[in-house]
């Protein structure tokens, strides 16, 4: 009846996790009550959980990638503490068991959950608007896709207190994660929540590239797009390139595992490498996934606060492009000491420094558009300045083990892991951070605080050194990574230094969750108030409209005629539009996106443990309501005129205020 | 799945000067077949480095009939056709041959999958299945996946037939709807294609 599930199965004799366990029941439960308390279920499910309004869409991917950053984090200080600890005969607090769940997560939940829900997130809230349109192509798949991604953050979380997770690492390797030696839920959850959450990220690769390819605004042709909706576009080309890759390759991995086949087996003609060679070709464009729509960040950030046109727009794209291409003929380079021959790793490793020269164009396309401007150092353009810092160096080593002889020598050790550090901290975390502080007032209609923005990159950065520099010293002393103890003298200091600098960022995420609460404290203060819909004098359509925007992003589409349109347009003193008011066509709310993540946690759920009727339940109930949905045909509705000019005139009031004020 | 409420880059009240852009659905369905189309691919390429790792068990050339699989072939690529015939009478709003030629093409689709999953069944009581070797594995799940496509398409077949039925009608949602599956049908005809020469044919020969 309930498969392999039983009451052994909930760790009650580890007391970390009951004490984490009891810590997250007494946050829900405040949580749900506080919501109840104030009677908010009508509002939450009417306005949030059932809207297909991707700015909605945007702030809850975002939500949940700070939820997830807590839980990821929590998991890297763990580790740091245990290696500051477990030296010379010291075993640390984590025995290996545990260890080994808590690395495999770490990797596993700041990717996926973390840093890909960011970056759909912010895609989410800032595309549609950047490109002059109503909504995304499909309301309703994006809706689904963030139900998809969420069932599965839930998935990956509930294996904290029921079972286990993968003891694998991040990518689950085979033979380790094969059936012989990893009997056990753990990989089985990983796997689950993985290709759920890849479900919804392809849709929503589906979903943009449609948006971006047939929504733009009238006039505005591919170069003249905004470069975050240029780098978005690339991103959405390589999930949808590599995304089908991942989930073939992890399917094979269940069928291994779930029908006893001999894909990636010891036996039965398996081929281990291949494994390694088919995520990978997932792997590395993924990176690039994460990495583009950051670029795209910083050169929106840069240009407007240099109060200058980007520098060298066309070869920012070109070189996006060419990012996205060779993103595809590199994966080797994560497994040159397979020994696949010289001259298929020389291949791979001047293929993968080449990637250098589009990355250098960019670097100094930023610089150039510093140059001669009037720079405002605001948080974002702090957070900006270090990317550009901490990224130059992680680009660097990047093509130190780029050469497949240095390789050698490096591969998993920690200088590996304090080089994907730095470049996905320093460029992907510093980019995301910088683009929710740039866009948040977009999305809320008032800024963050500026004092403890600066304070938390400057924990970030400086904590970032401390805690990575170390590991690259280790690694060149020899030390692997995934390690949980070990008795080596000369490791022990640096070591130390790390968990100083773990500490120091955690004192960063302090300063951030104090710059949220202090933020909406301050929210209604006049400096921190964007009446204008414009508070950073922004250059793009997405500052064209009141903030937050009203639902249907534009009252009447704007007309495009260049790159930056909106800044032209105010040169010229020209706001708003001379085309009559008319009813907009807009989608209704759904449900369904809702239902169907259910089902998929039931399936997920199910097929974990073996309850396959449960699973069988869960299929069912994905088929019922995709079918439902289908035939329903209530699903759309014009906003009246009348509704339309009572939001512009609100907002030319308060426009009116601000510049009383001023 | 992709046959939802979209947002049209003008509204329907805008100009009406511009009603001849193509459907945003087709385009996203197109944009799916392309991925599922990658996913083909990355299962042809483990097929392709698998192909010989029999592992002592049996080879393509003792297990395949190709008289079986030439039926089947018949079978799906005449299935095509007739859906082809479905796909013009909707376009002539005749919904009593849409609903013949998709019933026909239902029959042909489900004899289809009929005879791979006798064939599988066949393959596995001999002790042939999955989990003999790794060749088998691929093989397996290659063939496995497309007849799991068929099946998805089938029941899509289904549900479109209803609602050609109910008060959707054959309005220009439900056109949509039909070119997709019209899209994927045909899309699984060529991937079969591919599964018959490098899987089949190249096993036996």
């Amino acid at each position: 009846m309930l498969g392999k599930l039983s009451l052994s199965a909930i760790p009650f004799d580890v007391p970390i996790l009951v004490g984490t366990f009891i810590g997250v029941a007494v946050i829900g439960i405040a949580v749900l009550g506080l919501v109840t308390y104030f009677g908010k279920w009508g509002y939450l499910w009417r306005e949030w959980l059932t809207s297909v309004d991707h700015k909605k869409l945007g702030v809850m991917y975002i939500i949940l990638a700070i939820v997830m950053l807590f839980r990821g984090f929590a998991d890297a200080i763990m580790m740091r503490t245990q290696l500051a600890l477990a030296y010379a005969g010291n075993p640390g607090y984590l025995p290996p068991h545990h260890y080994d769940q808590i690395f495999s997560a770490h990797g596993t939940i700041m990717i996926f959950f973390m840093a890909m829900a960011f970056m759909t997130g912010l895609m989410n809230v800032v595309v549609p608007l950047q490109i002059g349109a109503r909504d995304v192509a499909f309301p309703f798949l994006n809706s689904l896709s963030f139900y998809m991604t969420l069932v599965s953050a839930v998935l990956i979380n509930i294996s904290l207190f029921i079972g286990e997770f993968a003891q694998a690492g991040w990518l689950v390797y085979p033979p380790l994660s094969e059936m012989q030696f990893s009997p056990g839920v753990g990989v089985d959850y990983y796997i689950w929540a993985v290709q759920l959450s890849g479900v919804g990220t392809l849709l929503t690769g589906v979903n943009f590239f449609t948006t971006i390819v047939k929504m733009r605004a009238p006039g505005m042709g591919w170069m003249h797009m905004p470069i975050f909706t240029w780098t978005a576009f690339c991103t959405t080309v390589l999930i949808l390139v590599s995304f089908p890759v991942l989930t073939v390759t992890l399917g094979m991995l269940s069928l291994d595992r779930y029908l006893g086949m001999h894909f990636f087996t010891n036996d039965g003609g398996g081929n281990v490498m291949l494994y390694l060679s088919m995520i990978w070709t997932w792997g590395h464009p993924e990176v690039y996934i994460l990495i583009l729509p950051a670029f795209g960040v910083f050169s929106e950030v840069t240009s407007t606060f240099s109060r200058k046109p980007l520098f060298g727009y066309n070869t920012m794209v070109y070189a996006t492009c060419s990012i996205m291409v060779l993103s595809f003929v590199v994966w080797v380079h994560h497994f040159f000491t397979m020994g696949a021959g010289a001259n298929v790793n020389t291949f791979f490793g001047i293929m993968t420094m080449v990637i250098a020269v589009p990355t250098g164009v960019k670097i100094f396309n930023w610089l150039f558009t510093m140059y001669k401007g009037r720079v405002e150092f605001t948080a974002p353009m702090y957070w900006t300045i270090g990317f550009m810092i901490t990224f130059s160096i992680g680009g660097m080593t990047g093509v130190m083990m780029a050469m497949p002889a240095a390789d050698w020598i490096l591969h998993n050790s920690l200088f590996l892991i304090a080089h994907f550090h730095n470049v996905i901290i320093g460029g992907v975390y510093f980019g995301y951070i910088a683009g929710m502080g740039f866009w948040f007032p977009k999305s809320f209609g008032f800024k963050l605080n500026e004092a403890w923005g600066k304070r938390a990159f400057w924990c970030w950065f400086i904590g970032f050194y401390l805690a990575f520099v170390p590991l690259y010293i280790l690694g060149l002393e020899g030390m692997t990574r995934r390690m949980n103890h070990y008795d080596n003298p000369d490791w022990y200091p640096w070591l130390l230094v790390a968990e100083a600098g773990a500490i120091v960022i955690a004192l960063g995420i302090v300063c951030q969750l104090t710059q949220l609460y202090v933020s909406i404290r301050d929210r209604n203060l006049p400096e921190n108030l964007d009446l204008t819909g414009d508070p950073w004098n922004g250059r793009t359509l997405e500052w064209a409209v009141s903030s937050p925007p009203p639902h249907y992003n534009f009252a009447v589409i704007p007309d495009v005629h260049g790159i930056d349109s909106f800044h032209t347009e105010k040169q010229l003193g020209r706001r708003g539009y001379n085309k009559p008011l008319e009813p907009i066509h807009m989608p209704k709310n759904t449900s369904a996106g809702f239902f169907v993540g259910v089902f998929s946690f039931l399936l997920g759920f199910g097929s974990i443990w073996y309850i396959w009727w449960l699973a069988a339940l869960g299929l069912v109930g994905i088929a019922a309501t995709v079918i439902l949905r289908s035939a329903n045909r209530d699903i759309d509705y014009y906003v009246p005129v009348s509704e339309i000019s009572h939001d512009e005139e609100a907002y030319s009031r308060r426009i009116a205020a601000a510049q009383a004020a001023e | 799945m992709a046959h939802e409420a979209t947002m049209s880059p003008h509204g329907h009240a805008a100009d009406h000067g511009e009603h001849h852009h193509e459907s945003p659905v087709v385009f996203g369905f197109w944009l799916y077949l392309m991925t599922d189309c990658i996913l083909f691919g990355s299962i042809f390429a483990a097929f392709a480095v698998l192909r010989n790792q029999f592992a002592g068990g049996p080879s393509g050339k003792e297990l395949f009939d190709l008289t079986n699989v030439g039926i089947e072939t018949a079978i799906l690529l005449f299935s095509s056709i007739t859906y082809g015939f479905a796909s013009l009478s909707a376009a002539a709003k005749n919904k009593t041959m849409l609903l013949v030629w998709l019933a026909v093409t239902f029959v042909l689709g489900l004899s289809f999958v009929g005879l791979e999953v006798s064939e599988f069944s066949h393959m596995i009581a001999e002790g042939n299945g999955p989990d003999r070797s790794a060749f088998l594995s691929a093989f397996f799940t290659l063939v496995g996946t497309h007849g799991l496509h068929v099946t998805c398409g089938l029941i899509w077949m289904v549900v479109l037939m209803v609602q050609v039925l109910g008060p959707q009608g054959l309005s220009q949602r439900m056109i949509s709807k039909l070119t997709c599956l019209s899209l994927f049908w045909h899309f699984l005809d060529i991937v079969w294609i591919c599964v018959f020469s490098f899987v089949y044919l190249a096993g036996v020969m």
